[in-house]
Parts: structure tokens; sequence; C-alpha cells
């Protein structure tokens, strides 16, 4: 068994489209027309044969209110390895993301958290 | 009679005073960020229910202030009700260095 997709609810697939390849840098792999959405996917440029991340429409009322929730408390949906944090949060900042949680040293690892826009905080987590 | 029993109350905890210590460091953080201190800078593997609870207690006291920001909600330290200890029971004036 191997995992090859991981999936993240978005409120719209094109603007998610958008955020994760022109702001974060991945890039598109697959996007399948599927009525009104799409089966879209993108994957890190690093490890272009790696996990897939699915961009799945929030259409379930119970996908907003889960999100909303733990946005509320800054709980990040998922996590992303960066180099190093801070250049990560300084190239991010100022292309306009808005960090909840500023770079935070924790002995041998980095932790930040952004809004990616979509409906869900995300955290990179790496060197300082 | 004790005449300020939140106050002494919030303040008679080990993990609560951490969380005073951890909201001095830096204000507006959010309830992940603030769990992700008390564990990774000392130890403290409490639920976040369980964190959650201990700033209710201290939210009673007035020592901390919950902002909402947009969908974010922050959490600050607010040190105002500790004057009444010192009013209470003064300290001695220091004197010029």
């Amino acid at each position: 068994m191997r995992i090859t997709l991981m999936s993240l609810f978005v409120a719209d697939q094109a603007a998610a489209l958008e955020f994760y390849t022109r702001t974060l840098g991945f890039v598109k792999k697959t996007d399948v027309p599927m009525g009104e959405f799409s089966w879209l996917t993108v994957v890190s440029p690093e490890d272009p044969d790696g996990t897939e991340l699915v961009l799945e429409p929030d259409q379930h009322p119970a996908a907003r209110a889960f999100q909303t929730a733990l946005v509320a408390d800054g709980i990040p949906f998922t996590s992303f390895a960066v180099d190093s944090v801070a250049t990560e949060h300084e190239r991010l900042s100022a292309l306009g993301v808005v960090f909840t949680q500023p770079p935070l040293s924790m002995g041998p690892v980095t932790t930040a958290v952004f809004d990616d826009t979509c409906g869900n905080l995300i955290q990179i987590a790496g060197g300082p | 009679m004790d005449d300020d029993p939140a106050l002494y109350r919030a303040l008679s905890d080990a993990t609560r005073r951490l969380i005073l210590d951890e909201l001095a460091g830096r204000d507006r953080q959010t309830l992940f960020e603030l769990c992700a201190r008390l564990a990774g800078r000392h130890g403290i593997t409490s639920t976040r229910q369980a964190i959650s609870q201990h700033l209710d207690v201290l939210a009673d006291a007035g020592l901390i202030r919950t902002e909402r920001s947009g969908r974010y909600r922050f959490l600050s330290l607010d040190t105002t009700p500790l004057r009444r200890i010192s009013a209470r029971w003064p300290a001695p004036e220091e004197g010029p260095p």
C-alpha cells in the first residue's frame, strides 16, 4: 500500500490552482473536467512523481463548517516541508500571503502557518 | 473571605502560569501556536481541549483577551488585573539606582 494522493477542500478550484501553482510554486499534474468541477491535482516540482495534492471542491456543508472551526483556532489542515521556514515566510509574505503564526523555532524544527486563501491554514516545517 | 477568587485561582496552576509566560513572549497567538509552544518548549502535551479550559479560567480572571480578526481568533495577555495584587500588598519602593 502506498500513499499517492492527499486531498484538500478548496472553495474555488480555479483560485486554488492559481494559489498553489503561482504563489506556492507547485505544478499542475492532472486536470480532468468532471461536470461542474475537475479532478485537479498538483505536485511539487522537486518531486513530480511523488504524492499528488488533490484540490477538491468544498461542496459538502460539513466541509466548510470543519474548515471554519480549524481556521478559527489556527490549526493547519496539513504541513509541507521546506528547506528554510524563514526564507519561505519572507518570500510568501512579500507575495501578500497572510501568516497566522510567524516562524517559531522548536529545537530541531521551525514551523510557520499561513492562510491558503481557499479555506485552509497550511503549516510549513523545516530548517530555520 | 477572599475578595478576588477568580484571579488567585487563575494563577494557582503551573500550566496556566506557563500560558501567561508564552503570551508575554508574543502577543496575538492562535490556540494552535500556543499549544505548539507549550508542547515544544515546556513538554506540556495536554490536549487542546484541556488548554482551552485553562484559557477559560484565565479569561474569567481577565488575564487573557480573545480578539477575532477575520476568520481567526487570537489570544493576548492582559496584565491589568495583576495591579490588584501589588495594590493589596505593595512592594517596597525602589530607591534611585
